[in-house]
């Protein structure tokens, strides 16, 4: 073989090489490491996608922790950008994910994070920096007083496939507010654990109407006796109660059973009655409470400040000034747990924003982002924060301070930074950290969650649209919501990482083993023409 | 020939004046609801209605469904279709003025009522309203007859709202100040003494519009004239498309 031949088929070689090499997709990101050292000659500038509860407090304590932070670390920038909805940051991030335009540090639910896990090195695993001795928990190096050890069970909800992802920020439950002054009116005690019986029973009785239509209860045409504010809570909660399937730390789907379809019924029943509904369906809870048209509202513990006669923050035009005592809008707000089937061993969920770092090229920037993130446990900031809602912090000192235990304290002594409300709601989760739980993350457990709100969403909607709910609509919801979420079709795997996706399609070979061939007959065919070309030339000299 | 070609012209007129002659907007096809209809159609019903786009929010997908929230109106009153069903694609196509039907539910949710889980099928004709002057109706039971209408304030003074650190201001980020540039704007308007909080809907108008940056210049004091689309939430709540200096 001459040497032109040699090169040219070697140059084919490579082409080909080249070729098929492209075709397995963008370089991924290296994991991230600790650097020795935080450089702090460079700048850096970092992006922190938020959450807060369109509560104004909420943003300036992000914008004062964000100016502090830049104090102490000059050479750091963080861009803050707010956002009221934990979905819309989750679609954001999956756009963002394929262009490598994620934000540094982001306000997250584990379950979100679950998804994001699905590209290689995409979230930073935080075991070693927390655990760092210069840049941790109890850090040495850092440039403020080091947060201290993060309360376990809180810490531990981080965890996915055994690996630290998230770091909790706050932590709050649902909460049961509840119209008291309606309760004694229909001839009721609120007991300490409400159970789903009682509140079914009162929320029916609350429904009764005159010939007019007008609610005996209130004298007006409107009233939702019993409204849930999160339906995927009000399932999971449920089921959890009952012992009942729901998944499993494998990405085992395990909703679409009996216990879950009898619990269906008989939300369908009572909707049925006008005793039930939800705030996608008909509006916020807190509202329907303040205007004497709602018994029984279920929301966070987050959302405590809504609730309420008093309540600092409404949406609601009701007069809270020179109220008469038989005024609709004058009534005593009860808090409590949200309702048990066990009411000796309640069970609720626990939840609240976490905070995730995104992987970067520069492992400096993934460090400063670090540092920024851990501030937020910081006693300043989590006193702050947990102090505009039900929230509890998620530091044992910050939990533990004289500052915090003081404000606990004094509940009911205002109608704004010690709302009574507020308190009470917060004392519950704090009361109840031992029955609090959370579900399996994995990839897809985030869809699962929207599947099993949608379930009560679609019956209530249903109901009220008076289609018949039976076995025939059961399985339909149940094959629909399959559909819709795509829970036939997840990979289930609880570990980190990027997902296993199995064995090429026989198609897919086919189709990858042709383009190949295709490269490696036209890299033939140049260099046979590139040689023939060559010898005519020579044969011409 | 010459009698040939006249026939042919005589014909030509005919079919270009029917092509011309206007379909008369607050007609419905078969099976279609007037107006009135829908008005008096019980919550949690079916209902099917013929309108023509006004605005539209920015579409978007919620697992993997796309969607978006129209302004329709005909003559006679408005339909504000929540989270429609629509690809891309037919979105694209539901620029102002295009007609459609819409099957869904009547709804309501915070007092605005509206067809939810809608679907729709572009028709032929075209009608766009004019803003309807509703300044006289503020603070009286009939404002909300118009509900969701195109309609224009005349006249309004810009009020104080409280910033998050109680400060005056003419507008803010979302109801009450925690927002940031490119959410909603709210800001409060007044007549005869009585003062409404009017809306940029960030969805609809975003930071990049004439009047997304008309709100941001207001000052107290100033008189405005306003357009938009009566919406509701808990009361009157206008999400405004225009905000001009008052006559």
């Amino acid at each position: 073989m001459s040497m032109v031949r040699k090169a040219a088929l070697l140059l084919a070689a490579a082409l080909l090489g080249a070729a098929l090499s492209g075709c397995h997709g963008a370089r991924s990101l290296d994991p991230f490491a600790i650097p020795d050292a935080f450089d702090e000659s460079r700048a850096y500038e970092i992006t922190f996608w938020a959450k807060n509860d369109t509560n104004k407090t909420q943003t300036a304590i992000y914008e004062r922790a964000i100016a502090e932070f830049e104090t102490l670390y000059p050479n750091v920038t963080v861009n803050l950008r707010l956002y009221t909805d934990y979905g819309r940051i989750y679609n954001d991030v999956i756009t963002n994910i394929a262009t490598r335009t994620t934000p540094n540090v982001c306000i997250t639910y584990p379950d979100h994070i679950a998804t994001y896990l699905t590209g290689a090195n995409i979230v930073v695993p935080l075991d070693s920096l927390l655990a760092d001795a210069r840049y941790g928990l109890h850090g040495s190096a850092l440039r403020y007083t080091p947060p201290g050890e993060v309360i376990p069970q809180f810490l531990g909800e981080g965890a996915i496939g055994g690996v630290q992802y998230a770091l909790p920020f706050m932590r709050s439950t649902e909460a049961c507010y509840i119209n008291k002054t309606f309760v004694e009116k229909l001839g009721y005690t609120v007991p300490d654990v409400l159970t789903w019986d009682f509140i079914w029973e009162v929320a029916d009785a609350a429904a009764a109407k005159d010939a007019d239509g007008t609610y005996l209860l209130n004298g007006q045409k409107v009233m939702l006796p019993f409204i849930y504010k999160s339906t995927d809570n009000m399932m999971i909660q449920a089921l959890r109660q009952q012992g009942a399937d729901y998944s499993t730390p494998e990405g085992g789907i395990g909703i679409f059973n009996d216990t879950t379809k009898a619990f269906l019924y008989t939300v369908a029943e009572h909707a049925g009655r006008g005793a039930f509904s939800t705030f996608k369906f008909s509006s916020y809870p807190a509202n329907f409470l303040n205007l004497g048209q709602c018994v029984f509202a279920v929301d966070s513990t987050a959302g405590s400040t809504w609730m309420g006669t008093y309540a600092p923050l409404s949406d609601v035009h009701a007069p809270v000034t020179e109220l008469d005592d038989d005024d609709l809008f004058h009534f005593e707000t009860a808090v409590r747990p949200v309702p048990q089937f066990d009411p000796a061993h309640p069970q609720m969920i626990s939840q609240g924003p976490s905070v995730c770092i995104f992987n970067k090229d520069d492992p400096q920037l993934v460090l400063a982002s670090w540092l920024f993130a851990q501030y937020l446990l910081t006693d300043g900031v989590q006193i702050a924060y947990a102090e505009t809602e039900g929230y509890v912090p998620v530091t044992v000192a910050a939990q533990g301070s004289a500052e915090y235990r003081e404000y606990l304290s004094r509940g009911g002594e205002d109608n704004d930074l010690h709302y009574g409300v507020k308190i009470a709601a917060t004392q519950l989760l704090l009361d109840h950290i031992g029955d609090t739980f959370v579900t399996p993350v994995f990839n897809g457990s985030a869809s699962l969650r929207d599947a099993a709100g949608q379930m009560i969403e679609n019956v209530n909607k249903s109901v009220r649209r008076h289609e018949t709910v039976d076995e025939a609509y059961m399985e339909k919801l149940y094959g629909d919501v399959t559909a819709l979420y795509r829970l036939n079709s997840r990979g289930a795997s609880a570990s980190a990482g990027r997902a296993e996706l199995g064995p090429l399609p026989a198609m897919s070979v086919g189709l990858l083993c042709t383009l190949g061939a295709v490269w490696l007959l036209l890299g033939a065919y140049a260099v046979r023409q590139a040689v023939k070309k060559h010898k005519k030339t020579a044969a011409a000299s | 020939m010459k009698r040939a070609m006249a026939l042919v012209l005589a014909m030509v007129l005919a079919l270009s004046f029917a092509a011309c002659a206007k379909d008369d907007p607050s007609k419905k096809s078969e099976g279609v609801m007037t107006y009135a209809q829908y008005d008096a159609a019980a919550l949690d019903t079916e209902v099917t209605i013929e309108a023509y786009v006004q605005a539209k929010q920015s579409w978007w997908e919620d697992q993997g469904k796309g969607q978006a929230t129209i302004y329709t109106q005909d003559p006679d009153g408005a339909y504000f279709l929540y989270n429609m069903a629509c690809t891309k694609a037919e979105y694209d196509q539901l620029t102002v003025g295009t007609k459609i039907k819409v099957k869904g539910f009547k709804s309501a949710w915070s007092g605005e009522v509206e067809i939810v889980d809608a679907t729709f099928e572009i028709e032929k004709g075209t009608w766009k309203a004019t803003a309807k002057d509703v300044t006289a109706l503020l603070g009286t039971d009939d404002l909300i007859k118009s509900q969701n209408q195109f309609v224009t304030f005349k006249g309004m003074t810009v009020e104080a709202s409280k910033d998050a650190d109680g400060n005056d201001v003419a507008f803010l980020y979302k109801w009450n100040g925690s927002g940031q540039d490119g959410d909603d704007l709210y800001f409060n308007v007044s007549l005869n003494g009585a003062t409404y909080t009017f809306t940029v809907e960030s969805y609809l108008c975003d930071n990049t519009t004439d009047v997304y940056k008309a709100v941001k210049a207001l000052n107290i004091g100033d008189k405005i004239d306003m357009e938009g689309f009566l919406y509701w939430y808990e009361g009157v709540n206008p999400h405004i498309t225009s905000v001009t200096p008052a006559k």
